[in-house]
């Protein structure tokens, strides 16, 4: 699985790659940590991918047709763990090993050899996680956010082994945003200035920020949930003082600033794509910036909107609705600097670029339903159906994975040192944009009619909606072979070379960087201008 | 290349083994825990306890391994101030980190005493509940007596609490001069006071199951006891863990020292130990006030 085996003679001076297993197991290489990350989080959405198919091909159709409820709760849980914690966030991790030593003049991360130990645990935690689907009573079936007391009292036995798993991956999680931090604090070349690091830099210092932030509350959580399950604590128990409520409180302030993990690289990604193929300078770079971080700082304040049917006071409803929709204020900043970088620029529409503007145009449609989620009143119908699985899936499958995967096919020249296969990337993206739409758009009038979420079964009004919903499914799902062939022809490095600069209009110095990138780069740091 | 000599070069370590050595280790323990949690609590047969076992072991190798080669590579002379600042600012952010673990229980703390409890009681808009599901519910805290009937007894501030406080602050006080006369190069003092740091930690220990001991045998004061005990034993418990590990960083530094290690300009691992040192005196000093006293 290598796509960075390099030309030895570019490396004259410099020790090349080590060979066989152990440089994969032993490496403290950011470019090969990068590689581990990537194929590491793709192969975790193919999986969890299969575990959508399962959902769709049992919603096909109303009735029990396919599956035991159980099992559907369990494949909605895992497929729902595994995108978040497997696939994007190692994802975006492995763009940033990558990615940042490389742009800002770094010769790798700052910690390396915790670098590798980051990745290493995730592989074993996720072989936990998915190994615990076959124990007996069956695997986690509580939904990915795992509420109490749906984790405490009716959970399996296998909750304890979760609960464990999610321990390590946090762990793993931490130490790569130590890493990250750190590096961008400390590693910057000469003259690379704040207010000059590129904005994919600057969204991952704050994301990285967030992690160490929220991953320990999560770590309180499911701490929580272990003990009052299996060591008669009543944290989330009524009769002993504690609070099902509590646990809401305790998960969604990790997880609102867990969605911005999600989605603020995203932005950087995009920031870096748009004026490459507009070929001008990225428009009010200072003022993505300050948004991105305004967008963090208000994301530690908006967890309950997740939870406005709870029973909550009055005065925190009003407080949680006028707070979530302070955040459209930076997110429409930065929607209206990608479009003003567009504007009158030389645009051309290489396949990174076309993923980019997917995401802009389909981000925006996901974070408008989060507006219309955001109003208290409202999102008492909206709750629990299918409304909110649209709204999420639009800005974390046409959000952060199109992000994703705009990354990968601009920098993959990059690393390969070859040019993919631009034919099948376009027909990657457009089976991808068609099907992605046919997919999770109907959900949002299935949604908005009452069909509620996490259920087997349906009313038989919603019948045809969701026979287009499981067909467009399919038809995402087999999207992403054509993706996997792209990236295996990639690593075995067909294609033609490619330049220094790959794209016409790139700047930024892993563009000054040969291609493919050597096995260490800047090991002097360049001095920035 | 260009000839930029004015920057050290940047240590970037060659291949190691530990770090995958740690990802198996935390792989058994996660899997031995997984399994032996449900094993002692339902009473099953298993393997749990035993891959826990191991993976502790493994853990323990892995650190002394991936230390060693540190410590090897310090004395060596291979790190640069850049790569001890990189290592100061990966601690803080771990320290951090751990900040925002606590956070979460005093959180839960903070919203049982204020929400919870006094809402099983009828506050805000909920009078039915405390009407109707459970009337002879009274909302107080400490939470003596449980919605469901559990009872139990506070735990007081004075004495053996007040007397592990003054300990805490102490050591936190003699860890801060043996930093000083590290760098004053007074090993004799060094000596003393990081000995006498390790000393406190260990009596704070000792008081600290003293007090569990008595909170649950004289007490009925346990981990079930209600939220009351939930919240208190899980927050003193784990900053025991956290004190017990740092007692444990402080022992090797003590060896270090006698081994001659560490100088005025470099002692990260000093440092970091007595930030960790620090970090645990003052999550104690909030228990003391949230726990113990209001």
């Amino acid at each position: 699985m290598s796509t960075v085996t390099h030309d030895t003679q570019h490396d004259a001076h410099h020790h090349g790659a080590p060979t066989g297993i152990k440089r994969w197991l032993f490496t403290t290489n950011h470019k090969d940590i990068g590689t581990l990350y990537l194929w590491f989080a793709f192969i975790m959405f193919l999986v969890g991918g299969a575990m959508a198919m399962v959902i769709r091909a049992e919603l096909f159709q109303p009735g029990l047709q396919i599956v035991e409820p159980d099992f559907f709760n369990q494949m909605t849980t895992v497929h729902g763990l595994i995108m978040v914690f497997g696939a994007v966030m190692p994802a975006f991790t492995g763009l940033a090993n990558w990615l940042v030593p490389m742009m800002i003049g770094a010769p790798d991360m700052a910690l390396p050899r915790m670098n590798n130990w980051s990745f290493w645990i995730l592989p074993f935690a996720f072989i936990i996680l998915l190994s615990s689907l076959f124990v007996e009573g069956g695997g986690p079936a509580f939904g990915w956010t795992f509420y109490a007391p749906l984790s405490t009292t009716y959970s399996s036995d296998s909750t304890a082994l979760f609960v464990f798993s999610v321990h390590i991956m946090g762990a793993s999680s931490i130490m790569g945003a130590i890493n990250v931090i750190v590096t961008i604090f400390n590693m910057r070349a000469p003259g690379m200035t704040w207010m000059k690091m590129p904005l994919f830099v600057w969204t991952w210092l704050i994301t990285a920020f967030l992690l160490i932030a929220v991953m320990p509350v999560l770590a309180g959580a499911v701490t929580m949930v272990l003990t009052d399950k299996y060591f008669g604590t009543s944290f989330f128990d009524a009769a002993g003082g504690g609070d099902p409520v509590l646990f809401q409180h305790i998960f969604w302030f990790f997880g609102h600033p867990e969605v911005y993990i999600m989605i603020l690289p995203a932005f950087g990604i995009i920031s870096q794509i748009v004026p490459t193929f507009s070929r001008k300078k990225l428009f009010g770079y200072a003022s993505m910036v300050y948004a991105t971080a305004s967008i963090a700082l208000l994301s530690f304040i908006v967890w309950a909107h997740h939870m406005f049917t709870v029973g909550m006071p009055l005065a925190a409803e009003l407080f949680f609705m006028m707070a979530t929709m302070l955040i459209s204020v930076p997110t429409g900043v930065k929607v209206f600097n990608w479009v003003a970088t567009m504007w009158r620029g030389a645009l051309t529409f290489e396949v990174p670029m076309l993923f980019a503007l997917a995401f802009i145009v389909l981000f925006t449609i996901g974070g408008l339903s989060g507006l219309m989620l955001a109003i208290t009143p409202v999102d008492f119908q909206y709750h629990d159906t299918y409304f909110v699985v649209a709204h999420f899936h639009y800005v974390l499958v046409t959000g952060a994975v199109f992000s994703i995967m705009a990354a990968v096919y601009y920098w993959l020249p990059k690393w390969t040192g070859k040019m993919f296969d631009v034919t099948l990337a376009k027909w990657h993206f457009w089976c991808s944009l068609i099907s992605v739409n046919v997919l999770f758009f109907p959900m949002h009038f299935i949604g908005l009619a009452g069909m509620p979420r996490r259920i087997p079964d349906y009313a038989l009004q919603f019948a045809d909606f969701n026979k287009w919903i499981s067909i467009g499914g399919f038809a995402f799902g087999l999207s992403q072979l054509i993706f996997l062939w792209l990236l295996i022809k990639a690593c075995r490095k067909e294609g033609e070379a490619v330049s220094p600069q790959v794209w016409e209009g790139a700047e930024g110095l892993e563009w000054e960087l040969p291609s493919p990138a050597p096995y260490h780069t800047f090991e002097t740091p360049p001095v920035i201008k | 290349m260009s000839q930029q000599q004015e920057y050290e070069k940047y240590y970037v370590p060659e291949q190691s083994p530990w770090p995958i050595v740690g990802a198996v280790a935390l792989f058994l323990i996660a899997v031995g825990a997984g399994n032996y949690v449900v094993e002692v609590t339902k009473g099953k047969d298993g393997f749990g306890g035993w891959i826990l076992v191991a993976g502790i072991i493994t853990l323990l190798v892995m650190l002394v391994g991936w230390f060693n080669n540190q410590i090897h590579e310090s004395m060596q002379g291979m790190h640069s101030n850049q790569l001890g600042r990189s290592y100061r600012q990966g601690m803080a952010w771990f320290i951090f980190s751990e900040v925002m673990f606590f956070a979460a229980f005093f959180g839960a703390l903070f919203y049982a005493r204020v929400i919870a409890v006094p809402w099983l009681g009828g506050a805000s808009n909920n009078e039915m509940t405390g009407q109707i599901l459970w009337p002879e519910f009274e909302a107080v805290w400490p939470l003596l007596r449980t919605p469901g009937g559990i009872e139990t007894t506070a735990m007081g501030w004075y004495g053996l609490p007040l007397a592990n406080t003054l300990i805490l602050l102490v050591s936190s006080v003699t860890c801060h001069f043996a930093h000083v006369a590290l760098e004053e190069k007074n090993r004799g003092r060094l000596k003393l006071m990081l000995g006498v740091t390790i000393l406190l930690g260990l009596a704070f220990l000792l008081l600290q199951v003293e007090e569990y001991v008595y909170a649950y045998r004289e007490m009925n004061l346990t981990l079930q006891s209600g939220i009351y005990g939930n919240t208190f034993f899980m927050l003193t418990g784990f900053h025991g863990l956290h004190v017990t590990l740092g007692t444990i960083i402080l022992i090797v530094l003590f060896f270090r020292v006698l081994k001659g290690h560490f100088t005025p300009e470099n002692h990260f691992a000093f440092q970091a130990g007595s930030w960790y040192w620090h970090f645990v005196d003052v999550v104690w000093v909030m228990l003391f006030f949230f726990v113990y006293i209001l």
